[in-house]
């Protein structure tokens, strides 16, 4: 069904850039217009990006510095979202941990993005064997439960923040490179391929230069849609005590630590952090739904 | 019926293949010395060597794939550093807990997912189709450990309606007799009626937990298919024929639905059997996950390699089975092969 969507629209052709990417910016609007949800995702998404930016440089409280004096307080006018076991400011942890989520997930992301993506086009493009290692490959990682699969290679890389990143890139490197794959398949014979071909191009030649900004929309789809997982993934391996070492701040081993005075009733210490990880979450599937609507039309639900 | 079955199961030796290669990639070849992994800790260059020889580290790769594979064939996992048993009868004492809190969460799930998926389309841009869109949404953007600590507080903390979510049962219960490991039902076998209330309020909150997080990509998937079959020409040509709206719904489109449903199954176990592990430490589950993560906070390399290992041989057989039960419910995949 995908495939025959991609067909009917037709790929946008170079030259017909500028006017393209004003019909693009109406076409948003519109888009925006219809479906107030993806404007207030948006809008969280800038928030989320601010946060990330400045978060560090703006936040009334050193998120290290503790205070055993204020310890477990609820949240008041001077606490915003209350303080931990050590007396840290938690509104002050929350929007610091903004930054290292959203890199590691960006890193991640921006990682499975060159390695399974230019597989998957060299794959659909080039077919052959080419296809069938790099379609092994997805179907093998396939084979395990994702995040089974990421805890066992962030225990055999070492239990660092890197190896985190490169993990959540691994598992996910079967959705980035069967999407790509199936897209530069269905151009392959294309009008504009054909024609590069025609005058004189390289196979190489063709395929970064014709195929992947042809297929680079979608691609940013899917970006969108695996970026709330990336971070969803990445919260989970530091919640069970991987990668993030305390006392950094990071929303899943914040949850992770607030996870003990639940019991006694302190729910402020892991309710922040959890809830700004699922906003964040939120907001990125949000997004992802909208810009399909953007892209790709045709599916639009 | 029997040669195809026969040759349906052929097709996931090259996946086993594929699996065994990784989790033997993952110890072999990463950077690291593997030999300093399985020592632990706290190991001295004495010991470090004894076991570079014990494991056959110091061989060849091929030989010590083959060493590898002849000890899986063996049903051995090697042993934990940190309690010195066999990896293969700690997992295998632990399965059963995961299981049945995994199969319960799952009936749960369905049991809920499917009715309000099947709502949500037969009466669409209702309130119930808008309730579906928002649980299927923020399902699978809810943090797991999250929602299993968010009930926690709200059930036991507030409510007072759950016990502590310490383990498969309080502590002034016994365990019932060991038939089959799974709690409920060993608590049938001997008609003990408050051991099982015990063990069903310990598992009530974890299950929840885990069947909010699956119920998500069911009720969407299920809302999608039966959207496409009701506009679909057979059931107007039930419609058509005066059958009443329930055998339509139920007999013509609802058993036709559930195969894209089954289908998603696979995707839901993948899931289900990752959130598995963050939900078991959330409740200290005693199950296969929680092993698995102490032995990774203690760096004890084997119980890790084997709990991804059989994870990943479970999740085949898994959906192996759904293959087979989608032969059950379609009759057309069972005739053509």
């Amino acid at each position: 069904m995908k495939d025959a969507a991609t067909i009917a629209s037709p790929a946008p052709s170079v030259p017909a850039a500028a006017p393209a990417s004003n019909s693009l910016w109406r076409h948003g609007r519109h888009v925006m217009a219809e479906n107030p949800v993806t404007g207030i995702a948006f809008a969280l998404f800038v928030l989320i990006a601010l946060a990330a930016l400045v978060g560090p440089h703006v936040v009334p409280y050193d998120p290290l510095a503790s205070d055993v004096a204020a310890k477990l307080q609820p949240p008041s006018p001077a606490h915003w979202f209350g303080t931990d076991q050590l007396g840290r400011d938690i509104f002050s942890r929350v929007v610091t941990a903004t930054r290292l989520d959203f890199i590691i997930a960006v890193t991640s992301v921006a990682l499975v993005l060159a390695g399974g993506g230019l597989a998957g086009i060299a794959a659909g493009y080039f077919g052959g064997w080419t296809d069938r290692i790099v379609s092994r490959v997805a179907d093998t990682i396939m084979a395990f439960p994702l995040f089974v699969l990421a805890m066992g290679i962030v225990a055999a890389l070492g239990n660092t923040v890197t190896n985190i990143v490169i993990a959540t890139a691994i598992i996910n490197f079967p959705l980035y490179a069967r999407v790509a794959r199936a897209e530069a398949n269905v151009r392959r014979e294309a009008g504009f391929v054909l024609a590069a071909r025609l005058s004189g191009n390289g196979e190489l030649r063709i395929l970064l230069t014709q195929i992947l900004p042809n297929i680079m929309p979608i691609m940013m789809v899917q970006i969108s849609l695996t970026m709330g997982y990336a971070i969803l993934n990445a919260a989970g391996l530091s919640f069970i005590g991987l990668g993030v070492r305390p006392p950094t701040p990071e929303w899943g081993i914040m949850v992770a630590e607030g996870a003990a005075n639940i019991i006694s009733g302190e729910w402020w210490i892991a309710l922040f952090p959890g809830a700004a990880l699922m906003l964040a979450v939120f907001c990125f599937n949000l997004l992802g739904d909208g810009l399909r609507d953007l892209v790709d039309p045709q599916r639009r639900t | 019926m029997l040669a195809k079955i026969g040759r349906r199961m052929l097709t996931v030796i090259p996946t086993i293949i594929g699996v065994v290669i990784v989790t033997f990639l993952l110890t072999r070849v990463l950077p690291g010395d593997p030999a300093i992994y399985f020592a632990g800790p706290a190991a001295t260059p004495q010991s470090i060597a004894d076991i570079r020889k014990s494991l056959g580290l110091d061989r060849p790769l091929p030989v010590q794939f083959v060493r590898y594979v002849e000890d899986l064939v063996h049903g051995d996992l090697g042993n934990s550093l940190s309690t010195g048993q066999p990896v293969v009868t700690e997992l295998a004492s632990r399965l059963p807990a995961s299981a049945e809190l995994t199969l319960l969460a799952l009936a749960v799930a369905m049991a809920v997912a499917v009715p309000l998926g099947i709502l949500a389309a037969v009466r669409q841009g209702s309130w119930i189709d808008h309730a579906c869109r928002v649980i299927a949404t923020a399902g699978v953007s809810l943090p797991v450990f999250f929602t299993g600590l968010l009930f926690v507080y709200v059930f036991y903390f507030l409510l007072g309606w759950a016990p502590a979510p310490i383990g498969r049962l309080d502590v002034f219960y016994a365990p019932p007799t060991d038939y089959t490991g799974f709690y409920l039902i060993d608590g049938l076998i001997d008609l003990d009626a408050e051991t099982i209330w015990a063990a069903l309020k310990q598992l009530f909150l974890p299950a929840l937990t885990l069947a909010v997080f699956a119920l998500a990509p069911i009720a969407r998937m299920t809302r999608a298919s039966m959207l496409a079959l009701l506009t679909s020409d057979f059931v107007r040509t039930a419609r058509a024929s005066g059958l009443d709206n329930r055998t339509v719904i139920l007999t013509y489109a609802f058993r036709n639905a559930m195969l894209p449903v089954i289908t998603t199954l696979g995707m839901v176990f993948s899931f289900l059997l990752g959130a598995n592990v963050l939900v078991e430490k959330v409740f200290a589950w005693p199950g296969v996950g929680s092993y698995a993560v102490e032995a990774l906070i203690a760096s004890d390399f084997a119980p890790v390699q084997g709990f991804v290992l059989t994870m990943a041989i479970l999740y085949v057989v898994l959906n192996l089975a759904i293959d087979m039960l989608y032969g059950v419910i379609d009759p057309r995949v069972r005739l053509e092969g």
